[in-house]
């Protein structure tokens, strides 16, 4: 695996490109267009970009009725922010209204580190989650944005993808398959299974590494799309697995684990189960990675959980 | 529609629908054969809770039959309490206050990008402005000199709680919005002539969003609906729906003999 950039160079690039071919594209920022990764495609597009100043609600309105008026709007906005102030336009003006708008979370989950909980967005899954009409999307790699924003370009529904900046290790071959709704098997293992979103796939990836040392070998899925849920691989992997641990950067309240909680139980699969991310609390100060030291969303924390599971399986 | 349903928003209905048959009859050129076009005029409903107009006016408007206004706010009805596009001619779902103004900017925002002439509409209620979305929303139409968007405000003094005034007060309304960038007209907006006028008038200044100010009477035409609070969502009484028809009547009849 090689390091690639942060997910959102990515979406800086990946936005320009797109654009550049095709003039209906727009973004439209709310003073964001520097945390946004946009200063290049400010000084190259000038007249698709659409400043809003700070003023997050009305970004959200503006975004969709310039979809309306037939364009191809990616929203962009710090995702603590785009989803709890405008929360009230992305379920009324955006999903029940059905304009198909691409809303762009930056610096999302603890990425703004030791800014504090102002900052922070762990809620942001479970709040869309309850939002009929909206596809909720967490790249964990360069490939996986690329590939989202892509597939979100025209894609005729409303679409949220969280982005963090932090570089990325590369986890996909190139012509790797990717679609929302389709989780991305990374590894397989009869073992443990890891179901990971977003900047915590890799680590779960190195704690199947450490795992692996020991003789235990685990699947590890990309679950790059939080809604809708790939039940189908959920169910698969927790029938094939001994174990089953879930990860993201997200409160452990209704995110990726509630989701995968409500599918397993509702469909009699009876697993041990984990669901690891940020407890219900606001986090101790520190950087990203010092936030995952503090609560074990680490290769050494998700291999311990996976060994403690093992435990519980085989006392069953 | 609001007795039959026993629901509905019966004041504020009657006091913007005249800006809304003078908008859909006057000054738009919206039809249920443009209508899925972008480059045509636009209307964004933001006070979602006069719907009872709206739904009206584009049945009038040939979007469908009148008799879809039979099943408003019934059982898998599409004509529901507030504005859905599934009903057809409707271009936004509505209802949470302080939405609209913010969409009708991103639409005109957007056609005037592809250098489109035609213009959008918004009217907001009195009561709504209160929400702060409206004023981020009047910042950027001013900002990208918007001339193509006309904010029309149902000035009816009245919201549920009582006067305007007391509950929060909005004056001075005239000195608010010039500040905020727009050209402002004042007009009385249950006299269709002076609507007529002022409408065909937009821009009412080249590079400003135009704003009309339309005072109003809550519960216009019926004698003792006008100006009383209580009936911002009150549904008549079978006494109640008789007079206030049989007064509509007499003011047609009166409207008619005025014409002959």
């Amino acid at each position: 695996m090689n390091l690639g950039r942060a997910n959102l160079d990515e979406f800086g690039a990946t936005v320009l490109a797109l654009a550049e071919k095709d003039r209906d594209v727009l973004v439209v920022t709310s003073d964001s267009r520097g945390s946004g990764k946009l200063t290049p495609f400010g000084k190259a597009l000038p007249d698709q970009i659409v400043e809003v100043g700070i003023a997050e609600q009305n970004l959200v309105g503006i975004a969709a009725g310039l979809t309306a008026a037939g364009k191809k709007v990616f929203a962009v906005s710090p995702a603590c922010f785009l989803t709890a102030r405008s929360l009230e336009q992305i379920k009324n003006d955006v999903c029940y209204s059905n304009w198909p708008v691409k809303l762009i979370g930056i610096s999302a989950g603890v990425s703004y580190g030791a800014l504090g909980s102002t900052h922070h967005s762990l809620h942001d899954f479970a709040v869309l989650r309850a939002i009929h009409n909206i596809t909720v999307v967490a790249p964990a790699d360069n490939f996986e944005t690329r590939a989202a924003l892509t597939a979100a370009l025209d894609y005729p529904a409303p679409v949220y993808i969280r982005l963090g900046k932090r570089p990325m290790y590369n986890l996909h071959e190139p012509d790797a398959h990717f679609e929302f709704g389709k989780a991305i098997v990374l590894r397989d293992g009869p073992d443990v299974t890891f179901v990971a979103t977003g900047e915590t796939v890799i680590i779960a990836l190195q704690a199947a590494d450490r795992l692996a040392e020991e003789g235990i070998r685990c699947r590890v899925i990309s679950m790059h799309t939080v809604k809708p849920l790939d039940e189908a691989a959920l169910l698969a992997a927790a029938r094939d697995s001994k174990a089953l641990v879930t990860v993201e950067e997200h409160s452990v309240r209704g995110g990726l684990g509630g989701a995968c909680a409500e599918v397993l139980l509702q469909a009699g699969v009876h697993v041990p189960f984990k669901i690891i991310g940020i407890p219900d609390e606001y986090t101790m100060t520190g950087s990203q990675e010092e936030i995952f030291r503090h609560y074990d969303i680490t290769p050494e924390g998700l291999a311990q959980t996976a060994v403690e599971l093992l435990a519980v399986a085989a006392a069953d | 529609m609001i007795k039959r349903a026993n629901t509905g928003h019966t004041a504020g209905s009657l006091s913007s629908v005249d800006i809304l048959n003078v908008l859909y009859n006057r000054i738009m050129g919206v039809t249920p054969a443009n209508f899925d076009a972008v480059a045509r005029d636009h209307y964004i409903q933001s006070k979602g809770h006069s719907v009872e107009a709206l739904y009206t006016v584009l049945a009038d408007a040939g979007f469908y039959s009148a008799a879809e206004l039979d099943t408003f706010s019934s059982g898998g009805s599409h004509w529901v309490g507030h504005p859905t596009r599934k009903v057809p001619g409707v271009e936004h779902n509505t209802g949470a206050l302080g939405h609209g103004l913010s969409v009708a900017v991103g639409l005109a925002l957007g056609m005037k990008k592809d250098g489109l002439p035609h213009r959008v509409f918004t009217l907001l209620g009195d009561g709504e402005l209160a929400e702060g979305s409206n004023w981020e929303a009047s910042m950027t139409a001013a900002h990208y000199k918007l001339d193509n968007l006309t904010v029309i405000v149902d000035r009816n003094d009245l919201q549920i709680t009582g006067l305007t005034e007391e509950v929060m007060a909005l004056e001075p309304l005239v000195d608010k919005f010039r500040a905020f960038g727009y050209a402002v007209r004042e007009v009385n907006g249950n006299d269709i002539p002076e609507l007529v006028e002022a409408l065909e008038g937009v821009p009412f200044v080249p590079g400003k969003p135009s704003l009309l100010l339309a005072h109003t009477v809550k519960g216009r035409g019926v004698s003792f609906i006008e100006n009383v609070a209580s009936w911002h969502h009150h549904v008549p009484s079978d006494e109640e729906f008789r007079l206030a028809l049989s007064e509509l009547d007499q003011a047609e009849a009166a409207l008619n003999g005025a014409h002959r």
